[in-house]
């Protein structure tokens, strides 16, 4: 691997870890207080899914000569983290974090999707496993957006005020690297832009079946800066909660 | 001496810590094992279930632990993704020891997408009614599925489909 092909895989691995880190740890925060015990389960559930596939991405940036996971995860400030900002908002009501986790596991779903036969072996190896956990992610999503789109005045309207709410915020998911041309032409995947319209093709039949509008294209600003460390107000609490039993004590050993 | 075959016998006494009915060779987790007889050491590896499965480094000192009782002196024991698990990968043993369990084994799954259509059809691992339907895709456990027996009215887990 040449510099620049590590730097570039580097940097992708960076900003799928960290959305995945962040997204688990504000899933988790449904655990006990979901609407009704299934979805307690199922928040909790993928938060699971998705701080295990962080690791697993921390772990092959610790083999490229990154810190170890527990310090990439627990000793970074915000400025360092990669995720887009989607990700970071807090968990809001029921609706918001069902629409959040709907667009962002459909986007991930294709992202790992594409990336099952990266020219980078390691990451082709994950993908393939994250795949398989995140066909569930999509059918949760699916689900229930369906069916709260379907359901009551009030429980489409949720929707779709959500659906606006979140879209904007969506489209920064596919901020793009400054190595995006480099991950292209090495085959370590095809890229944000084509995922974006991957992205699309996936999400606007589902909505239009659950009876929801997508904002139309003329307003669409999407919100980038995620990827290079500028974040909401809503991250350093995060992280301040997060790493809070960490600090206490850096070097315990568990 | 050891040999390869004798530890992936004794293997098959090392169970699932949440599941201890199945064990790990029949749950298809363990991928390679091999014995260095000239210094009687061993390597085993294995793949996890699920990136988030919080058994693993549980399991990792179990299957240390059974191979030292045989007589290996020093074994290295490591978990890697080399291969991804499905749950095609569990032997019919293992399908029959989730039935034990009280859990439907997985139906077979090739890799298309997780559909209402795939997780409604299961037999209830009680009745064997086919009368069941699907009350959330999340368990107790990262790999199980809740299912709700309509023919003999019981609730029960699916070990869902991954692959």
């Amino acid at each position: 691997m040449n510099e620049k092909y590590t730097r570039a895989v580097k940097e992708l691995l960076y900003k799928m870890a960290d959305d995945l880190l962040i997204l688990g740890h504000r899933n988790s925060e449904w655990t006990g207080i979901g609407p009704m015990l299934e979805e307690d389960i199922s928040f909790s559930s993928m938060a699971q899914d998705k701080i295990g596939q962080s690791l697993a991405l921390y772990q092959l940036l610790n083999n490229l000569g990154e810190a170890e996971p527990d310090t990439v995860a627990f000793t970074r400030n915000q400025q360092q983290f990669h995720n887009c900002q989607l990700v970071e908002y807090p968990i809001g009501e029921y609706d918001f974090s069902l629409m959040r986790h709907f667009l962002f596991d459909n986007a991930e779903l294709l992202r790992y999707d594409l990336m099952m036969d990266s020219s980078y072996e390691p990451l082709a190896k994950l993908a393939r496993k994250f795949k398989g956990e995140l066909k569930y992610h999509k059918f949760h999503g699916d689900t229930f957006v369906m069916q709260l789109g379907k359901g009551t005045a009030e429980s489409k309207r949720r929707m779709q005020d959500s659906l606006n709410f979140c879209w904007n915020l969506a489209l920064g998911i596919f901020e793009e690297s400054p190595y995006e041309s480099t991950l292209v032409d090495e085959g370590i995947w095809k890229g944000e832009a084509y995922l974006k319209l991957r992205w699309l093709e996936a999400v606007e039949p589902i909505l239009a079946e659950a009876g929801l509008t997508i904002p139309d294209s003329s307003t669409w600003k999407p919100v980038y800066g995620g990827r290079t460390g500028k974040h909401t107000e809503n991250l350093q609490p995060l992280l301040e909660e997060m790493t809070e039993v960490f600090r206490v004590d850096p070097g315990a050993e568990w | 001496m050891v040999d390869e075959k004798q530890i992936w016998k004794a293997l098959e006494e090392v169970m699932d810590p949440e599941i201890p009915t199945i064990s790990m060779v029949d749950l298809g987790i363990i991928t390679h094992v091999q014995v260095n007889q000239a210094d009687n050491t061993a390597t085993v590896t294995l793949i996890p279930t699920f990136s988030g499965c919080p058994a693993l480094r549980v399991m990792e000192d179990m299957v240390r632990e059974k191979v030292l009782s045989i007589g290996i002196k020093e074994v290295k024991v490591s978990t890697n993704f080399d291969t991804a698990w499905t749950t095609d990968r569990i032997t019919e043993k293992g399908r029959k020891a989730l039935l034990q369990h009280g859990l439907a084994p997985p139906p077979e799954h090739t890799g298309g997408l997780i559909e209402l259509s795939v997780l409604s059809d299961v037999a209830c691992p009680y009745c064997q009614s086919k009368n069941t339907r699907l009350t959330t895709p999340f368990g107790p456990t990262l790999c199980r599925s809740m299912h709700y027996c309509d023919n003999c009215l019981q609730a029960f887990e699916q070990f869902k489909p991954v692959g």
